[in-house]
């Protein structure tokens, strides 16, 4: 069975904001089994459950800033995996990529350069565990802000309305940093459809 | 081929590859109205580099997804007693 499916998620949500010690067992409870087996996913077995706690702590932190509408079981699932992908690049040693380094590259008569990608229809991309590895490195070497913007869209699957209110910016703001993040990661990502590798991102020497 | 190209975008209703970076994502997420998204889809038919650039982007966005799967992908097992008696513990600690 499943447990979250019988937890009335409004009233817990009001117990967190209340600061009730039960509800917040009950959260760690009801949710910890699931996020335990992200972060594996991500870090292994041996700091799972570090990022794990970390994450129900910064839950409990943000519980204010949760929108009552969304699925708790969603966002928590973001906030493990954005607390996993970064424990992932600190233990890799490498440092947040810079994006304006991985904007699109345009020629001096104003053309697109655009490398071949001839991976890119390949099926099945994500089977491979060597390419789920390369896409975790990208997403955690992306800056906090990005990293934070494409969970919300592409994970949690919010709108950029929806985005925008919970990051407290501007429609439009949050517009280019999604834009941005996204041109990013396909950079980054470049390698796995058979491109370069972008310089600097540590794959490259 | 670029030459052409640069030419071309100086034809009425030809945007330059620049033009159509700065409206992709309002074209992907339908945003673009018809005269817009005709200019957008027109510059696709002529330009490999856009529409390859286009490809990838979408590609790499869906492919981060897929790897890191949906809340509910696969089956969870219970967390450890000992874990959630850390995690309420630290809790403790960061409320005193």
């Amino acid at each position: 069975m499943n447990v979250t499916s019988v937890i009335d998620e409004a009233a817990l949500v009001d117990a967190l904001r209340a600061g009730s010690d039960d509800a917040f067992a009950q959260l760690v409870r009801s949710y910890g089994g699931r996020m335990l087996a992200v972060a594996r996913r991500i870090v292994g077995e041996d700091e799972a459950g570090d990022c794990v706690q970390e994450a129900f702590l910064q839950a409990f932190r943000k519980i204010g800033a949760f929108r009552g509408d969304a699925k708790l079981a969603t966002w928590l699932h973001r906030i493990v995996v954005n607390a996993a992908l970064t424990r992932r690049r600190r233990r890799q040693r490498r440092p947040e990529v810079s994006l304006d380094s991985l904007m699109p590259v345009f020629d001096d008569l104003g053309c697109r350069v655009e490398p071949s990608l001839p991976l890119l229809d390949a099926p099945d991309l994500a089977a491979s565990a060597e390419v789920r590895s390369q896409v975790l490195d990208a997403l955690g070497q992306l800056p906090e802000d990005a990293r934070q913007i494409i969970l919300m869209r592409d994970l949690q699957g919010l709108d950029t309305a929806e985005a925008a209110a919970e990051l407290g910016i501007s429609d439009g703001a949050a517009k280019v940093r999604l834009h941005r993040a996204r041109a990013a990661l396909k950079r980054l990502l470049e390698p796995v459809f058979g491109g370069e590798p972008a310089p600097g991102t540590g794959d490259d020497g | 081929m670029r030459k052409i190209k640069a030419a071309m975008a100086k034809m009425p209703m030809m945007l330059t590859c620049g033009e159509v970076e700065a409206v992709l994502l309002d074209y992907i997420e339908g945003r673009l109205s018809g005269y817009a998204r005709f200019k957008f889809e027109l510059h696709l038919k002529v330009c490999r580099e856009c529409r390859d650039y286009l490809a990838a982007y979408r590609q790499a966005a869906a492919l981060g997804a897929e790897v890191l799967g949906a809340p509910d992908d696969p089956a969870p097992g219970d967390i450890p007693e000992e874990l959630v008696t850390a995690i309420l513990a630290a809790r403790d600690a960061e409320n005193r």
